[in-house]
């Protein structure tokens, strides 16, 4: 996105893991800027900038966005969780720790946004079945795995990830 | 079989932590005070002259701060041998493929950046472009480099036995042309930089680089500084797969000189559109593929001529044409073998090295026509395969190839068998092979790859271990991983050797400024070379400890060990003490003791023969043998795959769930390259620049992977160890077309088979009644 010279800037409030914002954003600025660039949120990742890949997935208001297809001012007054708002201090959100147990990431550039959309479908379903999972992180480009282990992953925290 | 504490357990990567709650940081993540963006304007046109470029409008713009273009690199240049040192950091003269970089500039925000760049003009004097090589070898086609005759980039004949005395005495000769796809790596993180001239004549850059001592070689060589003053810190990697990450791209290289003529850091990410038209991809090959079998399908002779895009540049080509060659004679015995190869400059994208390198196109050419020459014979493709394969040498015997490549340990045939026998083989006639419009085929493959790649110049990893006062361990090699998991596998070798649990180990990101040299991540060398190097440095750190407790229990060394966190006496294991109390002992004993351990790697030093393609090309061989299952829907020409099985012979697995995971994974990108992936050119433009419409395997896509061990105990790798992955990037391309045409009848020998293919295919059929596809 351009800036464009002299577009009013806009005063956005959010929530982001829990702490709340207040900040002045370009008009064209995506949710993904702020998170990176404004609040130095660096483990959401940018790999296509065209909403295709999956790696800036966040959670707004309990679903799944792509961040990069999200204007910051559209995320005014809106709750967000991005992959640092997971772990309870040292303990590790259960889904976390299923892909570390279970070998469900190697270069790890795809993984926050495939636990970002992991944690919400398992918000949604506490027991999703193979097809639900592989449903469930469809908008996630995995290069590495081929996504065997981060099913293998998923259905291993299904059993632990409930009420968090 | 020794016991072992640490190797072939099945343990967490040592960077999982880090990586699932976002604190690992990549390339783009790094930012420094007062720092510019760096972006690059590039050709719109495939092959060009560069008339004339005009930064005056760019440098005038609010925020930008320099501009530079090719003329600035004062005539540098740079290639993979010093005899194709052909491309320069931005074009001088003539453009040689579309989105070739013509000019950079660093600015406030990467908007600005590029705005400048749309205000830099440049006239350009379009050229005619060639873009298929059948047609840039001919007399007459346009010339993409001048110095060389009919576009030819690298040419082998080798010439093994006698390939035409055994055609004449051959009982079925075929001829066959294939070609494979225009297929990318597909990592998720575009190529980034972040670099910082300082002006004292010092370069640091954190870089995407999965393997960072050639940047480190190309920036001390085009900015004509020593390498004692080039640092490459090595961010966390978001794959590589060879190619593009493996060597040094404009975006680099304009970084630095910005930071040069501004005094400040500059931050360059590519966008992943301009990383899909210009990755270093892999080559699209024809091969002409010419066999020769006796009666009872015994292999008499191989004869490929190969023909590949090789797109503007160099780059590293000669290699990638070397590996499409002197692999044919694995994994079956062929006696006589001929191999013409020419790599062929067009005006497409650099073609150049990929997981699978080489081996991929050659080999899928010999499945398929050696299954279709069973067709023709009657007899069972496990059959040919198991009356072909190289036998396991015995322990101590070695198995040479017609090309003098050396086997000391070959699972070919066990991993065949264990396929065959495994369900998804041995069941495929119990299931209806018809369900409405969709037909099911099984297909199987038995391939072959190396590990340890060789080169020409510098060869060996090396690694240092430090034991800490406290008892913990820093390992510290140059060898990068990218993805695959290299640190968590030379982690455990440390923690194996010097007998200690494998969290006390804490290994070090490649910073050229302390990390020793090392050639780098590709060839699947890591785990062999890098690995050796480890298991030395470890041996000889733990035999100073072994010193130090002797002298405190008054033994001899040889009388002490380490095991699982403590030391003992073996005569006496009541005298035991934690590891943390002996590395004090040890590191206290002596004025200024030091416990440092180094190691550097000895296997595979003989550099390759490229002209005469005689000899190794590897360290050692990896073997893998695949079923697949696909439905082919008989209307449509959908694909769908639903299970693979796969065999590896890897030697010992030293990290089960990292090996595991590099198989499927692997598996998964050949699935890719067979059924779903290509570039769609058009004169040099790529009509198909994102993920959308380049489409890769997501989730939905792909099969139930069973995954079977084969397990040989090589003598040329740490612990037995050989390459995991590459093999199954090979393995997949064969099942799944054999498996397609199990469904359809059909022999597709052009990939990827599309669904458009297929009903080309089916109608062609039905039209002549002729059983192979165009």
């Amino acid at each position: 996105m351009r800036e464009t010279e002299g577009s009013p800037i806009k005063q956005v409030r959010l929530t982001v893991n829990g702490k709340a914002y207040g900040l002045d954003v370009q008009p064209g600025k995506t949710l993904l800027e702020l998170i990176r660039e404004d609040l130095g949120l660096t483990g959401t990742k940018e790999g296509c900038g065209l909403g295709e890949c999956g790696a800036c997935t966040v959670i707004m208001d309990g679903k799944t966005v792509n961040s990069c297809l999200v204007l910051a001012a559209e995320a005014d007054g809106k709750q967000i969780t991005t992959i640092e708002g997971l772990a309870d201090g040292d303990r590790l959100h259960p889904v976390q720790q299923a892909f570390i147990d279970h070998g469900g990431l190697q270069c790890g550039f795809c993984t926050p946004g495939m636990i970002m959309s992991a944690k919400a479908l398992l918000d949604e379903n506490q027991n999703p079945s193979d097809e639900e999972i592989r449903k469930g992180i469809s908008g996630n480009l995995c290069r590495c795995t081929g996504y065997t282990k981060i099913i293998e992953s998923i259905k291993a925290a299904a059993g632990n990830a409930g009420g968090r | 079989m020794a016991e072992f504490s640490v190797i072939g357990e099945r343990v967490p990567r040592v960077d999982a932590r880090e990586k699932v709650t976002g604190e690992a940081r990549y390339a783009a993540d790094y930012s420094l005070p007062g720092m510019l963006w760096c972006k690059l304007l590039r050709s719109p046109y495939p092959h060009a002259r560069v008339l004339n470029i005009d930064t005056s409008r760019a440098e005038k713009l609010n925020g930008v701060k320099a501009v530079c273009t090719g003329k600035d690199f004062g005539g540098w240049t740079w290639g993979w041998m010093s005899s194709t040192r052909d491309e320069s950091p931005l074009a001088v003269d003539k453009v040689r493929y579309m989105a070739e970089a013509v000019a950079g500039v660093a600015a406030t925000s990467e908007d600005i950046a590029e705005e400048a760049c749309d205000l830099i003009k440049v006239d350009y004097e379009e050229l005619p472009g060639v873009f298929e090589p059948e047609e840039a070898m001919k007399e007459g086609s346009p010339s993409v480099h001048d110095y060389v005759k009919n576009n030819i980039s690298v040419e082998y004949h080798w010439d093994f036995g006698n390939v035409e005395k055994a055609f004449s005495e051959s009982y079925i000769v075929r001829e066959d042309r294939f070609r494979t796809s225009r297929a990318t790596h597909g990592y998720v993180e575009p190529p980034a930089t972040l670099a910082y001239y300082d002006p004292s004549g010092y370069i640091t850059v954190w870089a995407a680089k999965q393997s960072p001592y050639f940047h480190y070689r190309h920036l001390s060589a085009c900015f004509k500084l020593p390498l004692s003053r080039v640092r490459v810190i090595q961010p966390f990697i978001g794959g590589g797969f060879g190619g593009t990450k493996n060597d040094s791209l404009g975006g680099d290289f304009c970084s630095v000189l910005l930071s040069k003529i501004t005094g400040r850091p500059v931050k360059y990410v590519e966008s992943m559109e301009e990383e899909l038209v210009t990755s270093r991809r892999r080559h699209s090959m024809i091969v002409y593929s010419k066999m020769g079998v006796n009666k009872d399908g015994i292999l008499m002779a191989i004869h490929h001529r190969v023909i590949a895009d090789g797109g503007g540049y160099t780059a590293i080509g000669p290699l990638s044409l070397y590996l499409a060659g002197f692999a044919t004679t694995l994994p079956y015995r062929l006696p006589n073998f001929k191999y013409d190869a020419y790599r062929v400059f067009t005006n497409n994208p650099i073609g150049a090295a990929m997981r699978g390198h080489g081996v991929t196109h050659t080999r899928f050419a010999a499945e398929i026509q050696m299954e279709m020459i069973a067709e023709e014979l009657g007899i069972d493709p496990v059959e040919i395969r198991m009356r072909n394969a190289i036998d396991n040498p015995e322990p101590g015997a070695v198995y040479e190839t017609i090309n003098k490549v050396l086997v000391k340990t070959c699972g070919i045939k066990e991993a065949i068998q264990r396929v065959a026998d495994a369900p998804l083989w041995r069941d495929r006639n119990k299931v209806p092979n018809k369900d409405g419009d969709i037909s099911w085929g099984v297909g199987l493959s038995g391939t072959s790859y190396l590990g340890g790649a060789r080169q020409m110049g510098h060869q060996a990893c090396a690694a240092i271990i430090r034991i800490c006062e406290d008892g913990a361990v820093n390992l510290i090699t140059g060898a990068t991983d990218c993805g695959q998991g290299s640190d968590t596998v030379l982690c455990m070798i440390a923690a194996e050797e010097l007998g200690v649990r494998l969290g006390a180990i804490d290994i070090k990101r490649v910073d050229t400024a302390y990390t020793p040299v090392d050639p780098g991540s590709y060839g699947s060398r890591v785990t062999i070379l890098a690995g050796q190097a480890t298991q030395k440095a470890a041996r000889q750190a733990k035999k100073q400890l072994l010193e130090a407790a002797a002298r405190n229990w008054q033994v001899t060394p040889e009388d002490v060990e380490i095991r699982h966190g403590r030391a003992f006496v073996l005569s006496d294991p009541e005298k035991s003490m934690p590891f943390d109390r002996l590395a004090r002992i040890a590191c206290y004993s002596g004025t200024g003791a030091v416990i440092l351990g180094t190691g550097y790697s000895t296997y595979g030093i003989e550099p390759l023969d490229l002209v005469n393609g005689i000899g190794n090309g590897g360290t050692s061989y990896s073997y893998t043998a695949q079923s697949a299952r696909v439905g082919v829907d008989m209307e449509t020409g959908k694909i769908i795959t639903t299970d693979f099985t796969i065999a590896s012979d890897c030697g010992r697995l030293l990290s089960p769930l990292t090996a595991e995971g590099q198989i499927e994974g692997a598996s998964i990108q050949g699935l890719g390259q067979t059924i779903y992936e290509d570039f769609i050119m058009d004169s040099g433009k790529t009509l198909n620049p994102t993920f959308l419409d380049y489409k890769m395997p997501l989730s939905m896509d792909v099969p139930a992977i069973k995954l079977i061990d084969v397990v040989t105990d090589d003598p040329d790798g740490p612990f037995g160890a050989k390459e995991a992955s590459e093999g199954s990037i090979v393995s997949a391309p064969p099942a799944v077309v054999s498996a397609i045409h199990d469904a359809t009848g059909v022999w597709f020998k052009e990939l990827p088979v599309t669904p458009e293919r297929v009903v080309q295919a089916l109608k062609n059929r039905k039209n002549k009644g002729a059983s192979a596809a165009p």
